[in-house]
């Protein structure tokens, strides 16, 4: 049975940030000197940076990532026309159960556009100092992440969602060079490069590796970025030299890369599943032999085929969904995967 | 790539690099006792979310034995019933569906030899459906005294190897019933299998609050240097119930509070607390370092155990506003039953670290709250400066690690009381895993299992260091046993536990509050 969950609401108009900040404090000092069972969350502040007119949208995006929640989500709304702060903070706790009840804060401050450039006035004193911070702008901003670069720890980004693959690559690149960096695309391909860490692991499979001669990624048209850092990951952990692929007349890109074993055939298929991200990979090997993973009902089917032999099953997962996706985000904040930056690069060899 | 990549990827996989998850080889599990509560509580709800998450091997099979006879529909319904209910999180339809789909049920008595040719028929079809030999690993999951049968049993079939994959026996507590049981056991086990193929299961190794005790210790520079006799005055290991026997009067009535948690979990705690640092967190490495300090630990002769040990049985009392039972009075508990609910002990760790540290460990049934916890109390500052009148003054410090409820660590210092005077009162400094990470613990079966089908031993239990452990308590066992006569101290249901426990302390410490 799920936890009933209580709220503290404050809000102000025409309000200050240290205004916002002393809010938050008494919130907090006041619902724990009432019940000291509970606690804040102390673990990631979460930066967004909309459009206004879109803060609904991410507002269920962000409630969707189940319980992998930021302890403090500061939502900036920009809207037109706007100079004044205006701020609504919630604190909403589980009522304790088995003697603990976490906090989570989340504020939503309309911002003007002229107060985009010096958003970290505006941040500073509302974000809990101690924790990392992790900021998100889907509507663009590009000057807020600019603004935001002295107390931002890690910047999450989704490279699918821009509509030049290429560009977003670019992109990402030079936000790596300043911080961390957790691109949803990437997140995206994770089951994927699982299985097929996986497949290649038992003994006598692993020199398959090696003899990699063709690759193709299927994916949702507006997951491009996804399936070319999958080949990217390929690329850079197996050593292959990339470089950009060519357009096959509307039905994907196409072209090779350079193995010790010989030349690796690359392409990368639109696909039209409903959700976003990868719907298959083939990799084949020794002119015979091919494995493909392509998404099922309840997990991944596998095909594998071998001379005239072939062989089908099902391996075991739930999708996530964009929702689990996000709150994955949300969690990856807090790691370091040495393998996004080197897939990026070759991903960015790949583009066309 | 160049020839020298390529051999690195003969050797290593090099997809590996970054993923959390690491890959695990094809497997078949084969659960004996599969219609048992184990099996229904955790086993197949802990499966279940390992496949919710992707986790298991990319090929997976699941065989599940036992006496009772059931359809293959029967034990599928039945395990879907465990897994909806026991299930940490609630079931994908989808996922549900193929795992249950995949199930195979074999039913017969475990010393039958029949039912190992059914296994050995079943593992040999499902490895020519994958078209390779698969991982097996043979879980015994069944009452103790199945365990050297079954053991035989795979062995005389030829189960105890298979050829290019890896064979692995996954062994449940208790392991063994005393010193004598555990040695005969060990060798009848080792007389078939390998030890390198045995992960003797205790399930408080899987718990991440137990493995953050070696984060704790070894990943900050805070704590060892007082982790040591110089600074350290004593520790506490509690680990209270308030429940009762929950209808298991068949089982505990033959364990006793001794066998049922002290000889494995508390010791355990003890061990990871006290050992010194290993070299590295490879499996033997890890449980060389627990093996020489429960080494560490003399055992009592015969005749100390009176000083060192007591035992206790709840009598009725209240619990949570409810009157209850006293042991005897429980159904299926003799009503002149010696078999104890409380056991507190005193024990030493004889080496250069610990040396004149009173550890005291307690346990029981119906306390008056449930709480794991280890406390390490160090010792009083040597002068103090500060005023102490007119508040409760300086304490000795306590680094307090909760296993269960409210995992975390909570650390006391004094702090001023806020006024005119310097005044001191402890305050506590805490950390809550509720509170500080975004993730879900995985059930510790999800982590031992997934461990076992990995061939990592890291958090199972070694034959040498199971026969340690019993070796710690066998003279209680023996002192308890033997006497026949001295009555049994008695405790109310819903209080702290028996007065003589007081008795055990030395040097006027005092047990902390549950």
């Amino acid at each position: 049975m799920a936890a009933a969950v209580s709220e503290d609401v404050w809000s102000a108009e025409g309000t200050t940030p240290d205004a916002i900040g002393t809010a938050l404090r008494e919130m907090l000092r006041s619902r724990h000197a009432s019940n000291r069972a509970l606690a804040p969350a102390r673990v990631l502040n979460l930066v967004v940076v909309i459009d206004r007119a879109w803060k609904d949208e991410i507002a269920n995006r962000l409630a969707g990532v189940g319980r992998y929640h930021a302890s403090r989500t500061i939502l900036c709304a920009v809207e037109e026309g706007r100079s004044a702060l205006d701020a609504l903070a919630v604190m909403s706790y589980d009522e304790p159960r088995n003697g603990l009840g976490v906090m989570h804060e989340s504020v939503e401050i309309d911002i003007g556009p002229d107060q985009i450039a010096r958003l970290d006035t505006i941040v500073d004193p509302v974000v809990v100092s101690e924790l990392p911070t992790m900021v998100w702008c889907p509507h663009g901003h590009t000057e807020a992440l600019r603004a935001l670069g002295g107390i931002v720890d890690v910047i999450l980004l989704d490279s699918d969602d821009e509509t030049d693959c290429t560009w977003a690559m670019a992109w990402a690149g030079k936000l790596l060079e300043s911080a961390y960096v957790v691109d949803l695309a990437w997140l995206r391909s994770t089951p994927w490069r699982e299985r097929l860490a996986a497949s290649f692991d038992m003994p006598g499979r692993l020199a398959a590796l090696g003899e990699l001669d063709a690759v193709t990624v299927r994916h949702r048209v507006g997951s491009r970025a996804s399936a070319m850092l999958l080949v990217g990951w390929l690329a850079s952990r197996l050593h292959w030299d990339v470089t950009s692929l060519s357009s096959m007349n509307g039905a994907g890109l196409r072209g090779a890369a350079t193995a010790a074993g010989g030349e690796v055939e690359v392409r990368l298929e639109s696909s039209d599943q409903d959700v976003p991200g990868l719907a298959g990979v083939t990799v084949s090997w020794g002119g015979e032999h091919s494995l493909s993973l392509d998404r099922g009902r309840g997990g991944l089917r596998a095909r594998e085929r071998s001379g005239a032999g072939e062989r089908a099953w099902q391996i075991l997962g739930a999708s996530r969904g964009e929702g689990g996706i996000l709150g994955e985000g949300v969690r990856q904040a807090l790691l370091r995967d040495p393998t996004y930056g080197p897939a990026l690069q070759q991903a960015r060899n790949l583009c066309p | 790539m160049n020839a020298a990549v390529a051999d690195q990827i003969t050797a290593e996989n090099p997809l590996v690099e970054g993923l959390e998850r690491l890959p695990v080889h094809p497997t078949t599990l084969v659960i004996f006792g599969a219609t048992g509560d184990l099996a229904h509580r955790k086993l197949l709800p802990a499966l279940y979310n390992l496949a919710h998450e992707g986790a298991l091997p990319e090929r997976f099979e699941l065989v599940g034995i036992a006496r009772r006879d059931l359809s293959q529909e029967e034990f599928r319904s039945m395990a879907r019933a465990s897994i909806e209910r026991f299930s940490r999180r609630r079931p994908d339809a989808d996922v549900l569906e193929v795992l249950l789909g995949d199930m195979r049920y074999l039913s017969g008595s475990f010393d039958d030899d029949g039912v190992y040719t059914d296994v050995e028929q079943t593992l040999r079809e499902f490895d020519e459906k994958a078209g390779r030999p698969l991982d097996h690993i043979f879980y015994l999951s069944t009452a103790p005294q199945f365990f050297p049968v079954i053991a035989s049993k795979l062995g005389a079939a030829g189960l105890n190897e298979a050829g290019d994959a890896e064979t692995r026996l996954v062994i449940e507590k208790p392991f063994g019933y005393d010193l004598v049981s555990a040695r005969q056991l060990n060798a009848e086990v080792l007389s078939v299998f390998d030890e390198s193929q045995c992960f003797r299961i205790d399930h408080y190794l899987g718990k991440e609050t137990v493995q953050n005790l070696m984060a704790l210790r070894f990943a900050n520079a805070l704590f060892e240097p007082v982790w040591n006799r110089n600074y350290v005055d004593h520790v506490e290991i509690t680990a209270a119930e308030d429940i009762g026997i929950e209808g298991r009067a068949g089982y505990y009535e033959g364990a006793g509070a001794l066998r049922d948690l002290v000889q494995n979990h508390m010791l355990q705690l003890l061990s990871l607390l006290t050992m010194e640092p290993p070299s590295s967190f490879e499996a033997n490495r890890l449980r060389d370092e627990k093996l020489k300090v429960l080494e560490a630990i003399v055992p009592p002769a015969v005749e100390d155990v009176a000083s060192m040990a007591v035992r206790a049985q709840y009598g009725p009392g209240v619990v949570g506003g409810v009157r209850v039972p006293g042991y005897r009075e429980e159904e299926g508990v003799a009503p002149d039953s010696r078999t104890e609910t409380y056991a507190a002990l005193r024990l030493h760790v004889s080496n250069w670290r610990w040396a004149g540290v009173p550890f005291y460990l307690r346990t029981g049934k119906r306390l008056e709250r449930k709480l794991t916890e280890i406390v390490v109390t160090l010792k009083p500052v040597p002068h103090l400066a500060l005023q102490s009148s007119g508040s409760v003054g300086p304490q000795s410090n306590q680094i307090v690690l909760t296993v269960q409820p409210d995992e975390g660590v909570s650390v006391s210092i004094g702090a001023k009381i806020p006024g005119a005077r310097m005044r001191i009162r402890p305050v506590n400094m805490e950390f809550r895993y509720g509170t500080s990470f975004v993730s879900e613990s995985p059930e510790a079966y999800e982590r031992l299992i997934l461990d076992a089908m990995r061939g990592d031993a890291t958090l199972f239990t070694r034959n040498d260091e199971i026969e340690a452990l019993w070796g710690i308590i066998d003279p209680m066992l023996t002192a308890w046993s033997d006497d026949t006569t001295s009555p049994i101290p008695q405790y109310p249901a819903g209080s702290a536990g028996p007065e003589e426990a007081n008795a055990l302390l030395l040097d006027c410490r005092r047990w902390r509050r549950l």
